[in-house]
């Protein structure tokens, strides 16, 4: 059983964002791995443990992205592969890139965030699956492999869709699925010896079109502070009243 | 430059989702007098013509196919390709939905094309459609452009004013040919109990780490009762076990962007507020005068949500009864 995760380096969820000159800054910013792409390698490592596997995980970002394939490979993952990518690319060329990056590997089990929580998207592993020509069972709560087919749960909007798939097959980790393990310190210590494959896209198949980017980014900005409200004062009853009183006349939201 | 709009009207529990009339009215105002064409998918589609055609979409494509009663990627992908390769549409919008969300990177990739998603906004500007879309959970947010190819976008419901357009429009039988899905859907569990989806929700009852337990979530359910609103919960609330994560509003969880927005024992981290801050209304209750929630806040009650939110709901009762 061979199985690939994708991964994704993003800024700590409790970190603020700064904007210079147009560019998010990121001076001072800790880095961590993508949250939902933790649960897919959690997953991942998991299947190992059961019944044995093979994991690659692999990540297209600038070189600092490094530190998250070794934060998998301590959790178990086997080996990991980065493509270097310093330029801002978009999803359709990032899938391109990955298409290209694992050419000749065959996956049983492709594993993905079901989105970054950077950019928001959830589109790369989706892509990435079609790109490979195998099914997606997209923002999955529970996975069961039952020899060359699995029983797949996901989220549809807070009810539950049970799905038969045959292997080899894309999924996208939602959160509930698992409970990523801390590495442990011998972990962090195998992980150092571990295999880690790097690439730049030179060193990859890809056409021009492939890098030729169909969206791109021409502004960001942050959105205007909120000024902090009015809190209420009084005995709690009286509180209550108004505050009924500032929806329904002031707010006009009820 | 007029051009050619797709939207793909999606229909949930026999009817059709707010977010395709947003979808509907963006198209109108992105086609620039150019052609606007809704699909409809799935036996008993035909009866929803009406109800799209009073948004302005010119022609109605109807895919009355059994295949297509059950969402499934494959069978979906399959024949939102052939109606756009049909209608030779240009732009394509659709929600950021469960199934805008699994289709359409899946259909854009097909075509080679690029795909914005969950946007905010959607504009012309000289003549090139530009996107609005949140970054980092809405912690910022970006303008994106289309430089080549087809132009995919899903939208995030509530997000778009709805502006009805009547027209008489043409209905188009299409038949799809859909052959190996290779995902096979066993059943589908009911969890959300005739409750408001959270994502279209207009108010939202939300609750953390202070509602202190399952049971403490009863009258935060109660109030949503009372305004026809769904209920919420920050990731303290998950973690402690007191709800299902998907209730979870935040960075890692659901970015939700209500009417009003009630905050209940929820302190505030940054994670969670960049899951709600861009709701229109915000209120918080909270035992900690000095918690980050207040910030964001329009209206805050310094007090303990066990006392504030049942008074809370027998007020709206009261007043809503009365008007």
């Amino acid at each position: 059983m061979n199985i690939l995760v994708l991964v994704k380096q993003t800024f700590d969820t409790e970190e603020k964002i700064v904007i210079q000159n147009g560019q998010i800054s990121e001076e001072n910013v800790e880095f961590i791995l993508n949250p939902y792409d933790e649960y897919a390698v959690e997953e991942a490592v998991k299947i190992k443990e059961d019944s044995g596997a093979g994991i690659t995980v692999l990540t297209v970002g600038p070189n600092r992205s490094e530190s998250v394939l070794r934060t998998a490979l301590a959790m178990g993952a086997d080996k990991g592969v980065i493509v270097e990518l310093e330029e801002q690319a978009d999803e359709y060329a990032i899938a391109k890139i990955i298409k290209a990056a694992i050419k000749g590997q065959e996956y049983d089990l492709v594993l993905g965030g079901n989105m970054a929580v950077d950019s928001g998207s959830g589109q790369v592993s989706i892509r990435v699956a079609e790109e490979l020509g195998i099914p997606q069972v997209a923002t999955i709560t529970k996975l069961s492999l039952e020899g060359s087919k699995a029983i797949v749960e996901r989220d549809i909007e807070g009810d539950v869709e049970v799905i038969e798939v045959n292997l080899p097959f894309l999924a996208t980790a939602q959160q509930g699925l698992n409970e990523p393990r801390y590495p442990s310190l011998p972990g962090i210590m195998k992980a150092k010896k571990k295999p880690l494959e790097r690439f730049t896209l030179e060193d990859l198949e890809l056409s021009e079109d492939d890098l030729a980017t169909r969206t791109t980014v021409q502004d960001q900005y942050l959105p205007p502070k909120k000024q902090a409200g009015k809190v209420l004062e009084g005995e709690i009853g009286q509180q209550v009243h108004d505050l009924v009183n500032l929806l329904r006349s002031e707010a006009k939201v009820v | 430059m007029s051009k050619k709009v797709l939207v793909f009207v999606e229909s949930k529990d026999g009817k059709l989702r707010n977010v395709s009339f947003e979808a509907l009215t963006v198209a109108k105002q992105l086609a620039g007098g150019g052609e606007v064409i809704a699909a409809l998918f799935g036996t008993g589609a035909t009866e929803f013509v009406q109800e799209v055609s009073q948004y302005g979409s010119n022609k109605v494509y109807v895919l009355e196919d059994e295949v297509l009663v059950t969402y499934t990627t494959d069978g979906y992908t399959q024949a939102l390709c052939q109606v756009i390769e049909d209608v030779q549409a240009e732009v394509i919008l659709m929600g950021h939905t469960a199934i805008g969300k699994d289709v359409a990177p899946r259909v854009a990739a097909r075509f080679g094309a690029g795909l914005a998603s969950d946007c905010i906004g959607a504009d012309l500007e000289n003549g090139d459609i530009v996107f609005t879309r949140p970054i980092y959970a809405g912690k910022a947010f970006q303008k994106k452009v289309f430089n080549q190819g087809k132009v995919f976008a899903t939208l995030r419901p509530n997000n778009f004013e709805l502006k009805e357009n009547p027209v008489q429009a043409e209905v188009v039988s299409f038949q799809p040919v859909i052959k190996d899905l290779r995902t096979i859907v066993k059943e589908i569990v009911r969890k959300t109990t005739g409750g408001v989806d959270l994502s279209e929700a207009k108010v939202i009852i939300s609750g953390g780490r202070g509602v202190k337990s399952k049971d403490g979530f009863q009258p935060l359910q109660e109030l949503a009762e009372v305004l026809g609103g769904a209920v919420g919960a920050s990731r303290g609330a998950c973690d402690a076990d007191f709800c299902d994560y998907a209730l979870q509003i935040g960075q890692t969880g659901k970015v939700v962007t209500p009417d009003l927005y009630i905050a209940c024992g929820i302190s505030g981290a940054i994670q969670h507020l960049a899951g709600m801050s861009n709701s229109k209304v915000i209120v918080a209750i909270n035992k900690d005068p000095e918690a980050p929630i207040f910030q964001v806040a329009d209206y805050g009650i310094v007090g303990d949500l066990f006392e504030v939110v049942p008074l809370l709901t027998e007020e709206f009762k009261k007043v809503l009864v009365l008007s």
